[in-house]
This record gives structure tokens, sequence and C-alpha cells, in this order.
């Protein structure tokens, strides 16, 4: 704010105040002409075609009241920032007010925090008022992508089974939360051509016991140990440490519903993948992320897929 | 009706004289007036006794019913904090809102009908407002004597003997508002614990502060402010008026018979002297809580307390003369003779209306279902395909279990197509809690009929098949099957 806006708006509030404490007082008493009969009930004075006021006094602590909140308002400006750019003689501000009640809120829970950020996964996973703390933060947090309860959806990994891209330890978990992932498929399009991309989906299909073509898939089998061997291993397992799929357990992170499933591998071969995880570690302190990683922990534990 | 200013004795003095013209004089008028505090006379009567006994009942049940425990908790505990009002068997919840503001409507609507029918009753008989200034001035009254003992007390100058006094009058107010404040901070936190860490001086902080205030404000409200908060603040003082109409019952004064108002002996024969009944001994304006005269006519300042009908009634026996030259009666009966006519259309409308809306309340509050539960679709997809061929949604299933006991559920759905239901089929929820659970629909989807198909969540209390909720949701599959 200028100064000319902030003395513009001190001014006129003190005018405000000023004048309406002038108004109260001019208007305390009036002077009535004539003597009083007795007995008579006193007028104002104020007459109107031929209508008189009768004098009906207000009681005096209303009065007082107008004065209390004249003063009141005083004091308040003194104390608050209300003048222009005047910060008050108490410094508050809204934002220091919502950030005490942060802290006061964290400081509450710190208390759960550390005892939870010292009890092991494992421990926590089976512990019920860990987990709804968790699952609370993972519905916050992850679910966007996930899915409720984990069940993941197109492009994002199923968390509920017992099928890792990266490894279904707690530290691993603890890893992908804290630091994300890039998971990079390459895209074989080029290097393959049409055909090639045909008969190294069907090699894949036939890895998990699907409906395929023989003679392609037997063609793809030495496209395959060529090129997707170095990540995918030998018989198809995948690659941890390269967050490279399981080929063999018909569970498939991009599959597209209004596609075929066969449709959608040849894609991912030909067009190639490009799966990030994003890193919390910045945004989600540990304690939080230690919870998430044992609600996540849990879901592979308790929740088999059939 | 106007009082006469306190300060109009003065005037003549304050009066400025003007030496140019001598009748020109001009004095000069105060417009704010400090009240001149009110001496209440008390007078036995029936009146008197008939406030008594509409007020025990509520100042016990005021101060008894936060003692009062049912399965292990106060029986009538608003919480704030876990934001639910216990009300005996009854818990509402912050969704149940709309009862507590329809409790309001009928509870404004069963005042507007009683003043039809017999004005301002309430205040008279059951505000707080007039009770606990009724306690307060029955203290002052038990220390200071009765009202020419108070005026001449407050008149003397201070002495030890004054002093005692009024420090025991402001004593026991003081201990009256503790216990009226305690109480009410009880209704909020429970008073069990409250009373105790009052007593080891270990009270909390918001408790403590309301506890205070309320004390303050009790004291404040009976003790300093009285007939002003009736006069100046109270907004159904303001606006009873419209409620009034010729045959509502008001405390009045017959004018017809008692005029011409003059004193005389019991022996005397007021026809001889052309005077009427009244014998202007301004009893009841002494006892009149408000300080008004009846006898100016109806007046919005007038309670309805029928204290100055009880003193009235004390003279006219004194006089033999028969009782009721100030009573409850209406405009017509005084001024065309007529009978209290009580079917009548305005009191009837105003009945029949306050009967429906509590039938309607009533029957809400009994058939409300103490369950309530939210399906929420996953955001993130409308549908996944699992491997064996299935197309999966997902749901939040969130129960809320409002009864005052725990409770098993077992969940289920109805639909037109033969959905798989993969979650858990019972829960427990314990009173008070809600719990969210993750549950999947399954259909093959060689079996998709519909593309977009309503999905019902029946939940049921296991041992209480009357205590059910349900909610539609939607099951979202592909359009086009798959080879």
């Amino acid at each position: 704010m200028s100064d000319f806006w902030s003395i513009w708006i001190s001014v006129i509030t003190f005018v405000v105040i000023l004048g309406s404490v002038w108004l109260l007082m001019a208007n305390r008493k009036t002077e009535v002409k004539g003597d009083l009969a007795e007995g008579e009930i006193p007028k104002t004075g104020h007459a109107y075609d031929g209508i008189e006021e009768y004098d009906n006094p207000l009681p005096a602590w209303w009065f007082w009241m107008f004065i209390a909140s004249a003063v009141f308002s005083l004091v308040y400006l003194l104390l608050y920032p209300g003048l222009g750019n005047y910060k008050g003689l108490l410094g508050w501000t809204q934002e220091s007010q919502w950030q005490e009640r942060v802290d006061s809120a964290n400081r509450v829970l710190d208390e759960q925090y550390k005892i939870y950020a010292a009890t092991a996964i494992d421990d926590l996973a089976a512990d019920p008022a860990a987990l709804r703390m968790g699952r609370r933060l993972f519905n916050n947090n992850c679910s966007l992508c996930h899915g409720i309860g984990g069940v993941g959806a197109n492009g994002f990994p199923d968390l509920s089974d017992s099928d890792w891209l990266y490894g279904g330890s707690a530290e691993a978990i603890i890893h992908s939360i804290t630091q994300g992932r890039q998971g990079v498929m390459p895209a074989w399009g080029a290097a393959l051509g049409d055909r090639g991309v045909e008969d190294v989906a069907d090699f894949v299909m036939s890895l998990s016991g699907l409906p395929f073509d023989m003679q392609r898939a037997a063609r793809g089998a030495s496209q395959y140990q060529m090129f997707c061997v170095s990540c995918h291993g030998r018989d198809g397992g995948g690659m941890q440490a390269l967050g490279a799929p399981n080929l063999k357990d018909n569970i498939w992170l991009y599959n597209q519903a209004d596609t075929s499933l066969v449709e959608n591998i040849r894609h991912s071969i030909r067009s190639g993948r490009n799966g990030a995880m994003p890193n919390h570690g910045e945004k989600l302190r540990a304690e939080k992320i230690h919870l998430i990683s044992a609600y996540v922990y849990s879901l592979s534990q308790t929740n088999q897929q059939p | 009706m106007d009082k006469m200013p306190s300060s109009l004795p003065s005037q003549p003095e304050s009066a400025k004289p003007q030496a140019a013209s001598a009748n020109e004089a001009i004095h000069v008028l105060n417009l704010y007036q400090t009240a001149d505090k009110i001496y209440t006379r008390s007078l036995e009567g029936f009146y008197r006794s008939l406030r008594r006994w509409t007020w025990i009942p509520m100042l016990a049940s005021y101060f008894l019913i936060p003692w009062l425990n049912i399965d292990g908790r106060q029986a009538v505990w608003f919480d704030l904090a876990e934001r639910k009002f216990h009300i005996f068997w009854l818990t509402l919840w912050p969704q149940d809102l709309p009862f507590l503001a329809a409790l309001l409507i009928i509870s404004a609507f069963g005042l507007f009908t009683i003043t039809n029918l017999a004005g301002r009753v309430w205040c008279g008989f059951s505000c707080p407002q007039t009770v606990w200034t009724s306690i307060f001035i029955a203290v002052e009254e038990w220390f200071e004597g009765d009202r020419n003992k108070r005026i001449k007390l407050d008149a003397q100058p201070w002495s030890v003997n004054k002093l005692a006094r009024k420090s025991a009058v402001q004593l026991c107010w003081l201990l009256i508002s503790l216990a009226t404040g305690l109480t009410f901070v009880g209704y909020f936190n429970p008073i069990r614990e409250l009373v105790p860490d009052l007593l080891q001086l270990t009270i909390g902080g918001a408790a403590l502060f309301w506890l205070l205030l309320f004390t303050a404000l009790t004291w404040a409200n009976a003790g300093l402010m009285r007939e002003q908060i009736c006069l100046y603040v109270c907004p159904y003082a303001r606006f009873q008026s419209v409620m009034f109409d010729s045959d509502t019952l008001i405390v009045s004064y017959d004018k017809a018979r008692g005029e011409q108002r003059g004193s005389r002996k019991v022996n005397q024969d007021p026809g001889q002297l052309g005077l009427g009944d009244c014998v202007d001994c301004t009893l009841c304006v002494q006892v009149c809580p408000t300080g008004i005269d009846i006898r100016d006519g109806l007046q919005y300042e007038c309670i309805s307390c029928g204290l100055c009908i009880d003193a009235c009634n004390t003279v006219m026996d004194k006089m033999h003369y028969p009782a009721g030259l100030i009573s409850f009666t209406t405009e017509n009966s005084l001024e065309k003779g007529t009978r209290f006519r009580l079917l009548r259309p305005r009191l009837l409308a105003y009945f029949a209306v306050l009967v429906l809306m509590c039938s309607v309340f009533v029957y809400e509050i009994g058939s409300r279902v103490a369950l309530e539960i939210d399906v929420v679709r996953d955001r993130n997809m409308l549908y996944r395909v699992t491997e064996g061929g299935f197309v999966e949604n997902s749901y939040k299933l969130k129960i809320n279990n409002m009864d005052q006991r725990d409770h098993q559920y077992s969940i289920s759905i109805t639909s037109d197509q033969e959905l798989i239901y993969r979650g858990q089929s019972e829960v427990g929820v314990a009173e008070g809690e809600a719990v969210e659970m993750l549950v999947r629909l399954l259909l093959p989807i060689d079996q998709i009929t519909e593309t977009n198909g309503d999905v019902e969540f029946v939940v049921t209390a296991t041992t209480e098949p009357a205590l059910q909720n349900s909610e539609i949701s939607r099951f979202i599959a592909p359009l086009k099957n798959r080879d």
C-alpha cells in the first residue's frame, strides 16, 4: 500500500471515530424553550406537522457503551494492524496466527510420529492405529495415482499385490517414496520394425501363458534375446534394480482397457514407456513417509491378489 | 409510557430564566438517563406462589440434569470437541443440525402461541432473567430487609452495618452466579470432572474462561441490569405486541371500577365520596419488578408476572371489596363485558401449526437412522481391467456409527448385473466411530450389459435389521468389449 492510501485510510478511520463521538456528545442534551408546568411530561421541542416528541430518555448505560466501543476501537487499532501500513503493537499477522496453529498441531503430532518413527515397519504394519494414520496419509498423497487402497491404474502400479517393480521390502518402498523412480522402457519400433514388434509381443504373451502365435513367438524369442534380455532377463523375470517388470506373471502395468492386451504390449515395445514416480522426500517429512511405507507394506502382506 | 426522568425535580434549578423575555425560559433535557433502582416490595399471593411453583421444577432440572448419567456418560452433554450432542438416549451429530434449527423454530412458535393466549407469561413465570433477578432480590431482602429498609439503607452513609450487609449480599450473589455458571459450563464439559477440577484449582483454560464469563454475566444481569434487559435489550419485549389481540389475557386494571381513585377509610362508602374502588395505595407500583404503574394501561414493560394482582387483591380484601380490580383478563372482557374466548381463529391457527410442527419433528427424530454411509468412487480412474478378464471398479465405503453402542454391520450390494463383491462383508464399528474401507466390484468383461449401471450399497446392523442405510453409486465399464 502506498503512503498516500495508508494516510488516506488512517485519516478516514479517525475522522469517523471522532465524528461519532462528537455526534454522541453533541446530542446528549437538548434545550427546550418554555417552562415546564407542574406534572407535565417534558417534550424535546421537536415538532413536525403538529406531532410533538416526548422526552423518552435512553438509559445512561447505552451512552457509556457508545463511549466504550469508541475506546475499544482506538485500543484495537493501536494493537492490531488496521491503519494503512501500521503493523500494530502486537505484531499480529494472519500468517503468524496460521503458523502458530500449525506449530501447535505439529507439536501434538510430533509426539506420535516420534514413537512411530522409532518402530520398525514390520511392527507398524501390525498396528491398526498406525495403519489408520498411514492410510489417511496415503489417501491424501498417493491415491490420486495409485487409487484408494493402492489398487493402481493403467500406468500406475498396483501396490496391493505381491508383484514389485523395485522390490517390496520396507527399505525399497521407503526409497521409492523418498527418492522417486524413473522407469524407462525405450522405444524399439525403429529397430524392430512393425513385424518385429508383433513377433516380440507374441513371445511376451507366451511368457505369461497367454494365447500366442507359435511362429511369431519363435521369431520374437530371438529378437527378445537381442533387445530385451539385458533388462527383463533371460527368462522374462525382470530386474528390480532397474524397475524392469516381470513379464511372466500376467500383471500388466500398461493395459488400456479399450484395446486388447496384445495391442497394449505392442505399443509398449513400439513406442516405449516412461513411468515416473515423483520424489516425495522434500514434500513429506521422513516420519510421514515411514507411516505411508508401513501402510503400503501392509497392503501386500494382507491383501494377496487372487 | 414514559417515566418521569429522575433529573426532573432538579430541573427548575437548572432552568435558566432569561432576562430579556420573562416567559421564554429555557430548560435542559438530558437525553440519557440513569435508571432509578427499583425496590420491589414482596407481598404473598396467588401469583407469587404460582411463580414459585413454576420456577422450582425448572431450576431443579437446570441444576440437576448435568449430574445424571446414562451408560457411563453424562446424560445431557453437548460435547463441542467431538461435535456430538448427547440428549439422554439421543445423540445428535453435526449433520443433524436441522433438528436443532427445527427445535428453535418450534420453541419460538410455542412462544408466539402462548403470547397470543396469555401475553407475556413467559417473561413473568419462566424467563431466566426474571427468575434469577427474583432470587437476587430475595437475597437482598434476606440481608437488608424489606423495601423500606433497603431504601433507607441505600440512602445511609457507609457504616460497618451497611458494609456487612452489602458484602453478604454480594458474596451470596457471587456464589449463586458461580453455581449458575458452573452448571452451564457443565453441560459442555463433563460436570463430574469440572467440579473437582475447580475445587482443586486445576480447571483448564477454556472451561475457566467460560465459567468466569457466565458467572460475571449472571451477576451483572440479575444484580445490576435486571429490568433494563427486559426494557432495552430483549427483542421479544418489543415485538410481542404483534401477537396480541383483543382476546389475549393481559394484566389489566379495571378503570371503570377503580376510578375516581382516592384514599378513604374502611367504613366509608366510596359512592358517597365520589370515588371508585382504587384506594390509591400504590402497592401495585411498589411490587412491580419493572417499575411501572399498571393503572396507566397496557405497557410494553409489563412482564405479566401478576404481582400487582396479588398486591391489589390483598388491599381489596382488607377494604372488603371484591377481588379483581387488577386481574388477568382480556381487552374485550373489560370493555365489552364478553367472556374470555379460547376458540378463536387466530389462536387455533397458531395452535394447529404448533401441533403440526411438533408432530413432524417427533416423527423425524423417531425415524432417524443412526447410521450414515458414504460411497465414494475412486477418483483416479473410471475402471480398470484385471487379469482374468475382469473389469474392476473400486470404492471407498465409509460407515459412520451414530448410534450409542457398538455394532457389527454387514455389507451387501444390489445391481442389475452380476457384480462380484470383493472386500470385507462384515465390519465392526465402535460407538460414535467411523470406518473407511476399500470395496472392489468386479464383472467379467463378457458379461457387461451396461456401461454405466447403478449399484446400491446396503449396510445393515447384524443384530438390528431396522438399522439400515443404503447409497446408490455407479459401476462403470468399457463400452467396447475386448476380444
